[in-house]
């Protein structure tokens, strides 16, 4: 049982939920930047809803099923085509032996969820199948597809009826989006009127927006307190002695783009942190298109946990509806 | 002695123990966070010592932060009299081909993000860090040994400190934009900090050279390297060797063969005798390959 690869997309990589455990030594977590559609994605085909999948990024790719397969795709609202029909998102379909999926463009949001009955069949390289590609590591060769890539699944069991995934765990696509973030790190690095500024200014998404990170442009850059660097600092006042970046965390290199590390981050470097985004606001961070307005909004601990703990619950719900009676 | 506590989001607590970097706050860094990682404390999920810092990656469904932060808190306190003031670890020779064809080519496409577009990095360390050329500034760089005080940014990319007082140390200022390419292996610079880059992309760091010596192995073919995939750990000392083109391919070989065997003694860091005189002591640390 197989899957031909013949056109990749832009960027689609085989995502689970990650690795943990391995950051302290430069490995990041990886796996899905949209966890909750991933999770959507494998529930609607009968997976344990962490199993590998694909996400592509911004344009989808074009794929020949060597046996009949089950299929759902989640997220980005990217119309799925089976032999140039279109075909519902959010919605578990077979796709018959020889048949080819192919998507139309991106209408909205970032990645799209692709997940076929039983997973995607890759070695687990230190617990995960997630493509880890600055890194060489896990995936299909530790990389983005290529044209010609066939890629094995898993033997799939389920034979649960083909469903739709409800309105209330699809992903929203505002015009503008208010991401919650912790403030701390180096906050105190920035000047007041810079850190107002972080805050009140609408930023665009930047056309560098990656799995390592995403950028933000803004009107002007934001000004650093000036001071004498601490030795093995570096000289830009942006710069701190190398330190270890939060996954989510914010920096400003220069005070010109704002950064949000996400799944495949760097874990260290030089560049002072400023705020950390939200666990529960992740998820949306991986739909953003470039170009997409967006504002941060300061919020304390016990807000973020709050948020957190409503963001399990979702995903709970979510675990229940496609639980098996 | 003063920390500064910061809770980053939800799940992580990020500690600064010193605003400057010094071996101290390393050694500082290094203690709380293998006492944290010998409780086993439920709820941690990751630790990361860094340079002059550390971060805590916790789940707060089962760990509240206030009780990990005020945990963290007195480990630094009880440890603040009896800190570990020696570091069993190992000396690690490492080849590097300085000015080699592959850096110069990189560092020339990117000569419009530099400080000094007319030169190469290597003479524009040289030049500022006053010394009078490439030949004495790669003798600096490789006679003195460096200290591993980080391992990340990209997997298994170490950072190094340099064993010398301080007015003697080398500084250099990245890029003045990041580079988009580096060479894998590429030996580089910036601040007060050497690292390998270990694997492709992209760096503001200055770049001397490369070494033929892996440090990552995400395919498991090089025997030296775990199922860690990773060769550096922080405490490592290192020793740079200059190696000529010729010696470079041999060892080149060697490493796409599977069949690179690094030098490798194991060694006991004395902080207290290492600050006493770091001119000595650095000189020291040298003979263990003698």
């Amino acid at each position: 049982m197989s899957i031909e690869v013949l056109k990749p997309g832009l960027h689609t990589s085989i995502q689970d939920l990650g690795r943990v455990g391995h950051y302290h030594l430069g490995i990041p977590p990886s796996g899905a930047m949209d966890q909750l559609s991933l999770r959507a994605a494998n529930l609607l085909v009968g997976n344990p809803s962490g199993a590998a999948a694909l996400e592509c990024a911004l344009m989808g790719p074009e794929l020949r099923f060597t046996e009949a397969c089950r299929v759902a795709a989640c997220g980005a609202e990217m119309v799925p085509k089976l032999d140039g029909e279109r075909l519902p998102l959010n919605e578990a379909f077979i796709a018959p032996k020889g048949s080819v999926l192919s998507f139309d463009f991106v209408r909205a949001g970032a990645r799209l969820y692709l997940a076929f009955g039983g997973g995607i069949d890759v070695p687990e390289r230190l617990g995960s199948r997630s493509t880890y590609a600055l890194g060489g590591l896990g995936g299909l060769d530790g990389r983005a597809l290529r044209a010609g890539d066939r890629l094995a699944l898993l033997p799939c069991s389920s034979r649960i009826p083909l469903r739709q995934l409800p309105e209330q765990w699809r992903p929203r696509f505002d015009a503008e989006h208010v991401l919650r973030v912790v403030p701390g790190l180096y906050e105190h690095r920035l000047s007041p009127a810079g850190r107002e500024r972080f805050y009140a200014e609408t930023w665009r998404v930047a056309s560098e927006a990656d799995r390592i990170g995403y950028r933000f442009k803004g009107d002007q850059p934001l000004e650093f307190v000036p001071r004498e660097p601490p030795f093995g600092a570096g000289s830009d006042p942006s710069n701190i002695v190398d330190a270890c970046y939060p996954i989510g965390s914010i920096q400003i290199p220069g005070g010109a783009e704002p950064i949000i590390l996400h799944r495949d981050a760097v874990s260290g470097g030089g560049y002072a942190t400023i705020a950390t985004v939200i666990s529960a606001d992740m998820d949306l961070i991986g739909q953003l298109q470039p170009h997409r307005k967006v504002r941060f909004e300061a919020v304390d601990l016990p807000t973020a946990l709050e948020a957190r703990g409503a963001y399990r619950k979702r995903i709970a719900a979510l675990e229940r509806h496609f639980a098996p009676d | 002695m003063s920390a500064r506590y910061s809770f980053a989001g939800d799940e992580f607590l990020f500690v600064e123990l010193s605003e400057e970097m010094k071996l101290e706050a390393f050694f500082r860094s290094i203690s709380i966070t293998d006492r944290l990682r010998r409780e086993a404390v439920d709820g941690v999920i990751e630790i990361c010592p860094a340079n002059a810092s550390y971060q805590v990656r916790y789940d707060p469904d089962r760990l509240d932060g206030n009780r990990l932060k005020a945990l963290l808190e007195r480990f630094d306190t009880e440890l603040a009299g009896n800190r570990q003031r020696t570091l069993h670890t190992r000396v690690i020779e490492v080849p590097v081909f300085y000015d080699d064809p592959w850096t110069r080519e990189t560092l020339m496409r990117f000569r419009d993000r530099h400080q000094q577009p007319d030169a190469t990095d290597l003479e524009y360390a040289a030049r500022i860090n006053g010394y009078d050329d490439t030949a004495a500034f790669i003798e600096a760089h490789s006679a003195t040994p460096w200290f591993v005080s980080m391992v990340g940014f990209v997997a298994g990319l170490p950072f190094m400190y340099q064993m010398a007082p301080r007015e003697r140390q080398i500084q250099v200022p990245k890029y003045l934009r990041p580079r988009t390419d580096t060479p894998r292996q590429t030996v580089g610079y910036g601040g007060c900090f050497s690292c390998i880059y270990s694997v492709r992309g992209a760096g503001g760091y200055q770049m001397f050279g490369i070494t033929p010596m892996p440090i990552y192995d995400p395919a498991g073919a090089q025997p030296h390297i775990d199922a860690s995939m990773i060769y550096f750990r922080p405490g490592d000392v290192v020793k740079f060797t200059p190696i000529d083109d010729a010696r470079y391919e041999v060892l080149d070989a060697q490493a796409a063969r599977g069949e690179f065997v690094p030098r490798v003694m194991p060694y006991v860091f004395d902080l207290d005798g290492y600050e006493r005189d770091p001119i000595g002591y650095a000189a020291r640390v040298k003979e263990v390959f003698a």
